[in-house]
Parts: C-alpha cells; sequence; structure tokens
C-alpha cells in the first residue's frame, strides 16, 4: 500500500519520470528478450537484400550487406546497455567508497583521493578512454574497464562532498553514544543519506557511459563487426548518408539518443524513490 | 488617534501537496503611532505570516482569501514596494543570513540609501557610517568596510538595525530579532531598538514566542494560537489577568525565576496533578570527578616560516564533582566551553589533557574512537540540542531507538528489541503509532521524545542534556521537563544539563556550575546563582534574562 502511494506521489510530482521509466522499460524488454522479438537474424547477411529503403517488410531498411537494421537495433540494446549499466555500477561503489572514506577520514586520505581524481579529471577524458583500451586491448570488457575510470572522479566527488558535510551531524555523534563503530557509521549512517544525490548522478552517467561506448565503437575501439552495437551502426551508416541512404545511421543513432534521454528523465524520479523526506 | 497600522480580518491560505492549508483565520489587530506591540504565539501560530503580509514579502503559494492590511488609512496592496523601507522596514531573525555575504556592510547601508536618494555618492559612505554609529558599533569608520563573516552575530543584528533605520520609516517589524543571540547579547541589541525607536517616535511590531522579552518591550500584545488572535491586551492587564485558556498556558509554561516544575503545564484552567517532588539528595557516591580537564584548538595562520599562533583554550583547567543521583547545571553564553566539556565527559571528543574519572575509573584513557565500542560507552548517554538533526532521515523512530539496544545491550532477538522500544517509547509517553514514522513526520516535541528514548535505552547512570529544549516551544518545553525530571527520579540517573537559560536550569538542577571563556567562574546552588550572584559575570547573566513578573507589572 505504502509503495503504492509512493510511486504514485512520486509520478505526480515528475510527470516526465514517467516518460523517462517507460523509455527504460521499453529498452530493457530490448535487452532481455532482443533476439526473440527481432524479426531476422541480425548477422544473416543478403547481398540481392542490400541497402533497399525503409518498407513494410523492413521498417528501418537494410544495411549494404542486407541486415535488417529494425533486428540489429533491438539486439544491440542488450550489449549498449550491458556496458553502461557495468561501467556506472563499476564506477559508483567503487567512487562512492572512495569519496564517503575521504569524505570521512579527511587528512591524508582526503588528500590521496582527491589528487587521485584530480588526476583523472586532468586528461581529456575521451582520450583517457581511448588509451586504456588502446593498452589493455580491444575487448568490451576494456570498454566497461574505461568507461568506469573516467567517470570515477564524479562519483568521488559527490560522495567526497555530502559526507563531509553530514559528518558531524547530531545523529552522527548519536550513533558513535549508540556504540557504533566508524565503519558502521559510515555505512549505515552515511552512506544511505548519500545516496539521493548519488542517483541523480547516477542516471545522468548511464546517459554518458552508453554515449562513451558507442563513442569508442564509432572510431573502432572494443565492440567489433559484425556485433550489432549503436555506435558501430552509426560509424557504418554515416560513410552512406552522402549516397542517399540515410536510415543506416539514423535508427541506431536515434536509439542511442533516446537512451540518453530516458536516463536524464529518470533522475529526479530515481531521487524521490530513495529520499524518505521526499516520499512522505 | 487613528492606527498607522490596521491588520483587519486578514485570511491566508497556502497552497500544499495536502491542498490549501488556511494559515491565519480572520486575524486583526492596529498598531498606534509610537506604539510598541508583541505578536506573541508558537510556532505555526501564524506570527510570522501576518507579518510578512504587511511588508508584502508574503511566499509565492500563500494568497489573501479575506480582508487586508491598511497603512496609515490606505490598504497596502500593490503599494507595498514604495512602502517598504520608507514607511515600514524590518528586521529579521537570523541577521548573518540576510546580509550579503560578499558585500561590505557599509556598502549595503549605502545602497539602501542611494535606492531612496537619500544619500548620493559622496556622502553614502558618510552617513553608513553615521548610522553604524547610531547603532553603537564600536570604530564606525573600520567597521564599515568589514564583511559580515569577520562581525559576531550581536554585530550583524546591529548592521540590519542601521539598515531598517536608514530611511526614517515610521513603523519596524522585528521578526524574532534575537533568537540565535546570547541572553546579554539580546538584552544589548532589544535596548538598542527600543532607545532609538523610542527617540524617533517610531511603531514597532515585536514578533516573539519569548514572553519575557514581549513583557520587557511591549505595551501591547496579541497572542496568536493557530492562525487566530485569541487574545489582545496592554502587557500589565495580560499578564496580571490572562482571559484566555491559551494565553494562562502560555504564561504559566514559560519558567520565570521562582515558578516550580509542577505548575509549568499546570495552567489555571486545568490543574494537571503530578507527584509531588521528593525532595532530591545527592547520593553519598562519588559518580564523577573532572581534573584539571584542558581542551585546545588549533588556531589557523602562520606560514611555513611564521611562528604557530597559540592554540585557542576553548576549556581552560576546570574542575567539578558530581554525587551519584545529583544533576548538575551547566551554565553560560555561546563559546564559554560547556558544549566541548560536556562532549569530552560524553566521550566524543578527546581532551588536550586533564582527566574525568567515572565511577571510579579515568574514562580519558581510552582515545574516543575506541571508547564507542566499549561496555562503559552505556553508562553515559547523551540527548542533543537540536533534535531533528541528531535523527537520522532514513531511520524511523523505532529504529533510532533500537539501536543503541542493539550494539550496546546486545539485544539480537527482534523481538525482545521491539518489547524494550515499545516499553522506552511508554516511559517518554511517545504513543506506539508514532514509532514506524522518520523524522520529518513527527513534530519537535516528538522528536526529542524519541531522542530521550534512545538516550535512556542502555540505563546509563550519567545522562548530558545539551540543551534539550532550547529549539521548543514552552508549552512543550514545560512538558519535556517534567518528563526529564520524572525519569530522573524513577530511574535514578544523573544529569549533566548544559544550557544557557537559568531559569531552565533551576527547575532540574539543585546544582550550578557558570562557565565564561573556557573557566568555571561561580559555583553553587540553583537559588543561590540565580538570586544572589556573587561574580560580575553572574551578575550580568542574571539581570539580561528578561523576565515577566505580575507583582513587577502591577506596582508599574
Amino acid at each position: 500500500m505504502a509503495a503504492i502511494a509512493r510511486l504514485r506521489y512520486t509520478v505526480s510530482e515528475n510527470p516526465l519520470t514517467v516518460i523517462g521509466f517507460g523509455l527504460f522499460a521499453v529498452f530493457v524488454i530490448m535487452a532481455v528478450f532482443g533476439p526473440a522479438i527481432a524479426p531476422y537474424d541480425p548477422l544473416a547477411t543478403r547481398a540481392v537484400n542490400a541497402l533497399q529503403p525503409p518498407s513494410m517488410a523492413h521498417p528501418f531498411g537494410t544495411d549494404h550487406l542486407g541486415r535488417d537494421v529494425l533486428s540489429r537495433v533491438i539486439v544491440a540494446a542488450r550489449l549498449d546497455l550491458g556496458i553502461a549499466l557495468s561501467a556506472v555500477m563499476l564506477s559508483f561503489v567503487v567512487g562512492s567508497a572512495l569519496g564517503c572514506l575521504a569524505g570521512f577520514r579527511g587528512g591524508w586520505t582526503d588528500r590521496i583521493v582527491g589528487r587521485l581524481s584530480d588526476t583523472i579529471m586532468a586528461f581529456p577524458l575521451f582520450v583517457l578512454a581511448m588509451g586504456v583500451v588502446a593498452t589493455m586491448g580491444n575487448t568490451v570488457q576494456n570498454v566497461i574497464y574505461a568507461t568506469a575510470v573516467i567517470n570515477l572522479p564524479f562519483y568521488i566527488r559527490v560522495a567526497r562532498a555530502e559526507v563531509a558535510v553530514r559528518r558531524n551531524a547530531g545523529y552522527v555523534q548519536a550513533a558513535r553514544l549508540s556504540g557504533s563503530s566508524d565503519l558502521r557509521i559510515l555505512a549505515t549512517q552515511l552512506f544511505p543519506n548519500v545516496l539521493p544525490p548519488m542517483m541523480v548522478q547516477i542516471s545522468l552517467n548511464l546517459g554518458w557511459a552508453i554515449l562513451n561506448a558507442a563513442g569508442l565503437s564509432f572510431i573502432g575501439l572494443g565492440v567489433r563487426p559484425p556485433a550489432a552495437e549503436w555506435g558501430i551502426m552509426v560509424a557504418e551508416g554515416a560513410s552512406y548518408i552522402v549516397s542517399g541512404e540515410w536510415w543506416l545511421a539514423l535508427f541506431p543513432g536515434a536509439a542511442l539518443m533516446l537512451a540518453v534521454f530516458c536516463f536524464n528523465l529518470m533522475g529526479d524520479g530515481l531521487r524521490d524513490m530513495v529520499d524518505p523526506t521526499r516520499r512522505t | 488617534m487613528a492606527p498607522l497600522l490596521k491588520v483587519e480580518t486578514l485570511s491566508i491560505a497556502f497552497r500544499t501537496r495536502k491542498g490549501e492549508v488556511q494559515a491565519l483565520h480572520e486575524v486583526g489587530f492596529e498598531v498606534a503611532p509610537g506604539e510598541v506591540v508583541g505578536v506573541v504565539g508558537e510556532s505555526g501560530s501564524g506570527k510570522s505570516v501576518s507579518a510578512y503580509t504587511v511588508i508584502g514579502l508574503l511566499d509565492q503559494a500563500g494568497r489573501i482569501t479575506h480582508g487586508g492590511v491598511e497603512y496609515d488609512g490606505k490598504p497596502v496592496a500593490g503599494r507595498q514596494r514604495e512602502l517598504r523601507g520608507r514607511e515600514i522596514s524590518m528586521i529579521f531573525q537570523n541577521p548573518r543570513a540576510a546580509l550579503n555575504p560578499i558585500m561590505p556592510v557599509g556598502q549595503q547601508i549605502a545602497d539602501v540609501l542611494k535606492r531612496h536618494a537619500l544619500a548620493g555618492r559622496t556622502d553614502a559612505r558618510a552617513k553608513a557610517i553615521d548610522l553604524l554609529r547610531q547603532v553603537k558599533i564600536n570604530d564606525p569608520e573600520e567597521r564599515v568596510d568589514s564583511y559580515p563573516f569577520e562581525l559576531s552575530g550581536g554585530m550583524c543584528q546591529r548592521v540590519m538595525i542601521a539598515l531598517a533605520l536608514a530611511c526614517s520609516p515610521r513603523l519596524l517589524i522585528a521578526d524574532e530579532p534575537t533568537t540565535g543571540l546570547d541572553v546579554t547579547t539580546q538584552k544589548a541589541t532589544m535596548d538598542l531598538v527600543r532607545d532609538l525607536t523610542r527617540a524617533r517616535g517610531m511603531s514597532v511590531m515585536l514578533i516573539t514566542h519569548d514572553l519575557g522579552m514581549a513583557a520587557e518591550y511591549c505595551d501591547r500584545i496579541v497572542v496568536m494560537e493557530k492562525g487566530h488572535v485569541v487574545e489582545s491586551a496592554p502587557v500589565a492587564q495580560l499578564f496580571t489577568d490572562p482571559q484566555h485558556p491559551y494565553t494562562q498556558k502560555l504564561i504559566a509554561a514559560s519558567p520565570g525565576p521562582r515558578s516550580q516544575l509542577a505548575e509549568l503545564t499546570g495552567g489555571i484552567a486545568a490543574p494537571v496533578s503530578i507527584a509531588p517532588p521528593r525532595p532530591r539528595e545527592p547520593g553519598p557516591e562519588r559518580l564523577l570527578e573532572v581534573v584539571d580537564l584542558v581542551k585546545e584548538f588549533p588556531r589557523r595562520g602562520g606560514g611555513v616560516f611564521g611562528k604557530k599562533p597559540a592554540p585557542f583554550r576553548a576549556v581552560d583547567g576546570i574542575g567539578f564533582q558530581m554525587m551519584r543521583g545529583e544533576s548538575l547545571g551547566l551554565v553560560g553564553e555561546s563559546g564559554c566551553g560547556k558544549s566541548t566539556t560536556s562532549s569530552i565527559i560524553a566521550r566524543l571528543q578527546d581532551a588536550t589533557s586533564g582527566a574525568v574519572v567515572f565511577d571510579g575509573q579515568d574514562i580519558l584513557q581510552h582515545p574516543s574512537a575506541r571508547f564507542a565500542r566499549m561496555p562503559e560507552r552505556g553508562r553515559i548517554q547523551m540527548v542533543f540540542q537540536d533534535a531533528h538533526d541528531s535523527l537520522d532521515p532514513r531511520w524511523s523512530a523505532a529504529e533510532a531507538i533500537a539501536q543503541p539496544l542493539r550494539r550496546i545491550s546486545g539485544l539480537r532477538e527482534a523481538a525482545a528489541v521491539t518489547r524494550r522500544v515499545d516499553e522506552l517509547a511508554e516511559m517518554v509517553g511517545l504513543p506506539a503509532n508514532l514509532l514506524s514514522r522518520y523524522p520529518h513526520q513527527l513534530s519537535g516535541g516528538q522528536k526529542a521524545r524519541v531522542g530521550i528514548a534512545r538516550a535512556i535505552a542502555t540505563d546509563p547512570l550519567l545522562l548530558i542534556l545539551d540543551e534539550p529544549t532550547s529549539a521548543l516551544d514552552v508549552s512543550v518545553q514545560a512538558v519535556v521537563l517534567q518528563l526529564l525530571d520524572r525519569l530522573r527520579r524513577d530511574l535514578g540517573m544523573s544529569y549533566i544539563f548544559v544550557s544557557h537559560d537559568l531559569n531552565v536550569v533551576r527547575l532540574l538542577c539543585e546544582r550550578v556550575i557558570v562557565m565564561n571563556r573556557g573557566r568555571i567562574v561561580e559555583t553553587g546552588t540553583a537559588e543561590e546563582v540565580l538570586h544572589a550572584p556573587r561574580d560580575a559575570y553572574t551578575q550580568k547573566l542574571v539581570s539580561a534574562i528578561p523576565h515577566f513578573e505580575p507583582e513587577r507589572l502591577r506596582a508599574s
């Protein structure tokens, strides 16, 4: 009952969130059931059918090898969302742990963690990601690590700042009086209270992470053909735009844009859901 | 004489998440020229909303549904911009927040003068200095270039007063002008406001929750409750012969130098029976001994080659003893070291030197970080000043109370914890159905009860109360004070009651320690210190407390 009331309030306060979550649901369905709902095999080539414009048989048209673009867009959701989610989770876990520690301990811990995140920020982030993938090897796994590394400073900074202002709050003192050790205070009192602003960061970051993964694929790093991935599809389709075959790049590009859009819309709603002071 | 300000059947409604809420119900009062009118009420009574409506600063969500405000015979609606500053001005609750932090105070005063064409570019500075001199700021020529953060709270409020009086308005609205200031500063500030407004023949609308202050500085008092004006009378009449039950309740609940704990909630209409206070006799056993306690904080400054400045001594070699079952008041103004002392005894902070012998053991031996896991932790507990801040916003009341049970008392079983939480809630008078609520869903008094229940959960021998009632309304404060007194007698605890309010301390404590600048300046029984203070600082402190004494009012 309470959960329904809470959901209803969150929804009524953030109507755009509903659109965000709706889009997210569509993407999740695409990611989970992709191969099952795709009308064609995304990897099957048919040379006779190459570069067909959108039609009833192929709503998004076909590419230069005669593969169905719609099927490829649907199937690519799993890879793109997978990379984005795992990268963001990785940087969230590592970044908030480091940030909380820095904000709580202060002193040397704070200085070391702070300089670490400054160092990462000092590089142009996309170039850093390129460097990481190029040196560590061209695999999906390394794309995830690279994306996680470049997002790390944002989590460190948010967590550090939020913990630092709450470090001496009354409820932290009270927890100490109740016999809680520092680590327990950090885990049970401070971390849950910095979650709401982190949620906003997560949803924005999901968008960036998708763009980043697609960007790396676009320049030929990370995911390799013939695997279906939005970034590669845009890259492959880009050269056909001049000759009039616009659908090759447009549809994966639109999927990419909608995904980023949907994560940005979800941010406020997510914050309201994890924050008890906002839901009652 | 025609009233200067007339508020007539004013009703205000606010749009909120739960629909429209009526904040004022046909409120009406008048302010005559040269009159000082006090608007008194507890939080949520609508006293600030009325003031903001007069000056046209009502929140966007608020809407006048009925009635209106007349100034000098004409309705103010639509003309507030021209009235503001020149005719009506206002001083606010938090002076530091009301001043622009990145602008020198002199420039802020000069801006007001220029805006109202009372000064040009050449003479604005001189006029600002003159205004600062009028509000009795020392060295106005230097202070004119100070930023708000360089000034004390009292000085900031003086600057606010200078700003408010810059254009010689005829009506001054003072919205709780001294909350957050020390009593001696409060007295100086209010005396200044009274002298300046009297000299200029100004009217004042003083909004306050403090009946003592209203009695001291107002000619007439308007009492508000839940958006209604319940009573309006001249000061002497209001205090000697209050008509409305709410006024009677308020007067009874405000602790004076002679009031008894049992009388606070008594009121005149509905006396509540309370057990007669047992004579409090401190036990023979010594519970706590503080020996030569020192706490130093490093000062900023001193470059790589410069000499390090001498550290700041917040607590400067204090020592006292406490018997088992005794309760001790620790009184002083902000910065006197009373909070630092109490948090060292509570082992939330480490001392620089000295000893705290608790129950025969020097507890300063163990660093505060380790003390949390020691068995002695449960023996010393604390109730915090800000009940809201001391409760984790993500934990329900029951979870907050259960925390020390799980961590210190070692209760693991869910059923046992629940049983003990229910028992504690009953002891502090917290209805069981509120236990599942989060702090933001509880009222101030309920949050205070949760904080107390959490503190007594481990059956402590010593409970440190750090201004536990300073954020509460007087009627709630009265109930909480009685609760604390009852708990002490039922559970045999000792209290260290930290407060700036001698009248409140007197109700709970038999012995009082007065601190100033990190040192103890006077100790004695509460009655002695309050009625016959020996030290000059204590005398100043006692005389600054605003009083209302019916006998004195009747005589005047």
